[in-house]
């Protein structure tokens, strides 16, 4: 098994740092765990020389304790591949993704949720970081952390999923990248933190209010109106991430939350929230993450996400050495509320099996499925299909597509291929 | 215990249990009372924070700049990004394309793209130049966003944008959105 390259570098544009061509060249032979790959022979004779031994970290006493964990050393190859669009100017303006090739589960490591940033990460000071509540409000009002850490809170599994995410896949042609590189744009965590109806009812939205615009504290001042229907149903100031404060590249102190929508209306390093009667038009909802259809008109404010489900094992950078048993495993989410159904098919669509769901199934969150495969030794196409409890179901690509003018890039949620070969090897193939 | 039945492409059938009728657990509840701790803003904060501008032009500054105080503030801060005269490289061009979005091949920038100038102004000023955010004055502000919308044939070189001409700009993809947020 070769050894997994840490940290491949893709290719960006400035917008929705784009897939990367970096792994057509370097194939590389991933398994779901890098120490699996280092350590295990895939054969299945167990017995070795060594074993007959007793194993050296059995015969000294082991490490003590550390202050904050970190994963296995063996597990250093598994790491977030990023892209830097401007580095000699803005290093951080750019995108790192989730690799959900290597992972299980339905929770992202803090240390592994995707980025997207537009000016990079601010240091913050908690200290000296306010969030101020104001527009078309009754009384306008300033919470720092402290007081806001006095509120009452909710936990919520939810992902976050950048819009630009799987946009690789509208190219002409298929980029071999793995499911992170190609789909690695989204992420789960138990995020926690206090309502913000609560706030906005503190505050007390005055008639005619219909919107708001939430910013930003980083150096992007990044900006985005919402509507007030959103912040007053489930939206949320994110103080905690799996537990622990938000991470800086998350948006900590604080970041607004708002389950099911495009990622980039999460605003990080929340700042502001003003209370209009409108839109605001900015330029992250007017020139970006709009939809631009064939005929030249672009549907804006398209921020509810897709059904969508991506296949995480088998898929690119595996390999499949031996014919047999595997069990396929992938993970499926959509904006609109819990999945329902998971299908997949293992000759492109021709036929589907229903896949089992690992529960429980959060509302906006991924949900695992996993279904045994028989494998024979003959080239497979791999699909999977999510239905959502509203009835939405997860488009083929050429439906997706035909809808919008070529290469258009944003909320790609459509089906996601891999072809399997006969020698085991994966690619990303469309069908 | 584990019937594996074939069907085509080798899926197999996993093992099912049947579900329990188990109430939902996975929606929680919201809370609808806070200690209310919010304090009241100064003036001062409400106005050094309150730097949004929307379409109406409601907060914008007051200030004024032309065309051509707008190519020297170009040429010394946003050329290196976005190439002379807005071509691009390594950022996004900011000139042309205009009549390319039907085209297939569409090129989405300021002139093409851009429904309000007053994004323009508010991203500049709030984000632009990405090496030193914040640092232009509001009259260099208006002046780059003149000289861009310039660039693009959209006012005349002789214009000045001030809080009053800016928001009546009309820029030319100014119908080309379609709202989906009530859909």
């Amino acid at each position: 098994m070769s050894k997994v390259e840490p940290s491949p570098q893709v290719a960006a544009t400035a917008e929705t740092p784009a897939t990367t061509p970096a792994d057509n060249t370097r194939r590389r032979f991933l398994t779901r765990s890098a120490s699996v790959a280092g350590t295990l022979a895939a054969g299945g004779v167990a017995a070795n020389a060594a074993a007959q031994e007793v194993p050296a970290w059995m015969k000294t006493p082991g490490a003590p304790m550390r202050a904050y964990g970190t994963p296995s050393k063996y597990e250093a190859p598994v790491q977030r591949p990023f892209a830097s669009g401007y580095a000699s100017v803005s290093p951080g303006t750019g995108s790192s993704r989730t690799p959900h090739q290597s992972l299980e589960g339905t929770i992202t490591p803090n240390g592994l949720h995707f980025e997207r940033h537009h000016n990079g990460v601010p240091d913050i000071d908690p200290a000296k970081h306010e969030l101020l509540i104001h527009g078309m409000v009754n009384r306008p009002l300033v919470f720092n952390l402290a007081t806001l850490s006095r509120y009452p809170m909710v936990s919520r599994v939810h992902f976050v999923e950048c819009s630009g995410n799987s946009g690789a896949n509208s190219g002409p042609k298929p980029v071999q990248g793995t499911a992170g590189t190609i789909h690695g744009l989204a992420s789960v965590s138990e995020w926690t933190g206090v309502p913000l109806s609560l706030l906005l009812n503190e505050a007390g939205v005055a008639a005619g209010a219909q919107w708001i615009l939430a910013e930003g504290a980083d150096s992007a001042g990044m900006s985005r109106s919402v509507p007030l229907t959103k912040i007053m149903d489930d939206a949320m100031v994110a103080l905690y991430q799996n537990g622990e404060r938000v991470r800086p590249e998350q948006g900590y102190p604080m970041r607004l939350l708002l389950p099911g929508w495009e990622g980039n209306m999460n605003v990080k390093w929340l700042r502001r929230i003003k209370v209009t009667d409108g839109p605001t038009h900015t330029k992250d909802e007017t020139s970006k993450y709009t939809d631009l259809q064939p005929d030249g008109k672009a549907r804006q404010f398209t921020f509810e996400l897709g059904v969508k489900s991506i296949i995480t094992f088998p898929s690119f950078g595996h390999k499949l050495d031996r014919s047999g048993l595997y069990e396929i495993s992938g993970i499926a989410w959509s904006g609109a509320g819990r999945i329902a159904k998971v299908e997949v098919s293992a000759d492109g669509g021709a036929s589907w099996r229903e896949a089992p769901l690992q529960g429980p199934i959060f509302s906006k969150s991924f949900t695992r499925f996993r279904l045994p495969w028989e494998w024979n030794g003959t080239a497979a196409t791999l699909q999977s299909r999510a239905t959502d409890e509203k009835g939405n179901v997860q488009p083929t690509r050429n439906a997706f597509i035909s809808q919008y003018t070529p290469g258009m890039n944003y909320h790609n949620h459509y089906i996601q291929t891999w072809r399997i070969a006969s020698d085991g090897s994966i690619s990303n193939v469309y069908a | 215990m584990f019937m594996h039945k074939k069907i085509a492409g080798g899926l197999l059938a996993a093992a099912l249990v049947a579900a329990c009728a188990t109430p939902d657990h996975t929606a929680g509840v919201t809370p609808t009372r806070g200690p209310n701790l919010g304090a009241t803003p100064s003036p001062a904060m409400l106005a050094a924070m309150d730097i949004s501008i929307p379409p109406s032009g409601a907060g914008l500054p007051a200030g004024s700049g032309s065309v051509a105080q707008g190519q020297k503030v170009y040429d010394a801060k946003c050329q290196i990004c976005h190439g002379p005269k807005g071509v691009g490289k390594p950022a996004d061009p900011l000139v042309g394309g205009m009549g390319s979005l039907a085209s297939g091949k569409p090129m989405r920038t300021v002139g093409s793209y851009w429904p309000y100038a007053t994004t323009l102004f508010d991203y500049v000023r709030r984000a632009m130049p990405s090496n030193a955010p914040q640092s232009l004055s509001n009259e260099e502000a208006y002046a780059a966003s003149a000289y861009v919308l310039f660039l693009n044939g959209i006012i005349r070189e002789d214009q000045v944008m001030t809080a009053q001409t800016l928001p009546q700009v009309k820029m030319p993809n100014r119908d080309g959105f379609i709202d989906y947020s009530r859909k």
